[in-house]
């Protein structure tokens, strides 16, 4: 109970932070609505279902991408991996409850996408709601493994984008054909491999 | 509390410090003084553990029982005092933490701003701030980096009466040692 009652901790810290700066959330709704009303007008009429969604795809994972190199700002800027890590949680509770933050803001902007994207294009199926929400968990889980990776870098909104969007690619090809099985399995893989790595990333320079 | 042989730390090409010998006892002060620059920062970085040494051995207590605070206070600004040191005190799993966070706050003038945003307060208040965050779980040895940044009168004398505190090993960085030189039992002077 202690390392969930710190993660809860942690994620709540990360919600609260957003709810005072509105910085992320509103930057990924607007970018998000954006894209898609840009896709809608760029794309010709007639255009097959299959191509509209992978546009959606694209628009996802670029908005996950902003929403992801904001998610360690308060850390980077106040020195705050300093003192958490001094603490005795453990240090993947760190990652696990700005994972979960992260999902929250992925949630909240495709509330607002996905009927945008049904509105604009042609309509949307329970299997892409489905490879969304799994998706989802993919970004969260490694995208926040590489945002904190990126922080500790030098070169640090190159970074993020270098290391994210390959990673990223599977869910792409996982998302377009539906293919929910797949997903799962990178979810697994990649949360595994990220609350493992994560003890590394803020480890002692 | 605190032994170091040889201890050395490099950034690349770059030498902060190196071939430092400590034996701080339980208790003791160390007071490091030494011009902008000259390692100091990298010294406390090293006996927190948030940097490891290039060389030497070290022998340090728990992490959990150090209390560290830097150029920065270590308190996020979005929040208030009273959520900041609630979460800080979850995480050291403090019981009964609200009548010791009541107490610290009281103690550093912030409890009538406790429900007040951290990004309204000047540099001092957060600075008190950060000195309850690192004494919120009594930690056996605190470090201290500049700690009279930023601090007024009042400030001051309030860090007077921390630093004054019995059963804690110190080690506190200054370029201007003189107000707290009285406190040291031992001095590290880098050049």
């Amino acid at each position: 109970m202690t390392y969930a009652g710190d993660v809860a901790a942690l994620a709540r810290k990360d919600l609260l932070l957003e709810l005072r700066a509105k910085e992320t959330l509103p930057s990924m709704l607007l970018f998000v609505v954006a894209a898609l009303t840009i896709f809608h007008f760029a794309l010709p009429r007639g255009t097959g279902h299959q191509a509209a969604l992978g546009l959606l795809w694209s628009a996802l994972i670029f908005t996950a991408l902003l929403g992801l190199t904001r998610a360690f700002v308060p850390e980077r800027e106040q020195g705050m991996f300093d003192a958490l890590i001094l603490t005795p949680c453990d240090r993947s509770a760190i990652w696990l409850g700005k994972a979960l933050a992260v999902l929250a803001f992925l949630v909240a902007a495709e509330v607002v996408a996905l009927p945008a994207f049904a509105a604009f294009f042609s309509g949307l199926d329970g299997r892409t709601v489905a490879a969304v929400a799994l998706a989802d968990l993919g970004i969260a889980t490694v995208g926040t493994l590489f945002g904190a990776m990126a922080v500790a870098g030098r070169a640090r909104e190159l970074l993020l984008p270098v290391l994210f969007l390959p990673t990223a690619i599977p869910i792409v090809v996982g998302g377009v054909g539906g293919y929910l099985w797949f997903l799962v399995l990178y979810d697994a893989i990649f949360a595994v491999f990220a609350w493992a790595a994560f003890e590394y990333v803020v480890a002692e320079a | 509390m605190i032994s170091a042989r040889g201890l050395a730390k490099r950034y690349g090409d770059k030498r902060v410090f190196a071939g430092i010998d400590l034996e701080l006892e339980d208790g003791g002060f160390l007071l490091v003084t030494g011009p902008n620059g000259s390692g100091k920062t990298t010294l406390l970085r090293v006996l927190a553990r948030l940097a490891a040494p290039s060389a030497g051995e070290l022998v340090l207590p728990e992490r959990h029982t150090i209390g560290y605070l830097g150029h920065e206070p270590l308190v996020y600004r979005e929040l208030t005092p009273l959520e900041n040191l609630t979460l800080f005190g979850r995480l050291y799993r403090l019981p009964e933490r609200g009548e010791r966070i009541g107490m610290l706050l009281e103690r550093f003038g912030l409890w009538e701003v406790r429900h007040e945003r951290v990004a309204s307060f000047s540099r001092g208040m957060q600075q008190r701030l950060g000195l309850c965050r690192v004494l919120l779980h009594s930690p056996s040895l605190l470090l201290l980096d500049e700690p009279a940044n930023a601090l007024d009168a009042d400030g001051l004398a309030l860090l007077d009466g921390v630093l004054a505190e019995t059963g804690h090993t110190w080690v506190v960085s200054t370029h201007d040692p003189a107000h707290v030189e009285h406190l040291a039992t031992q001095r590290l002077a880098f050049a």
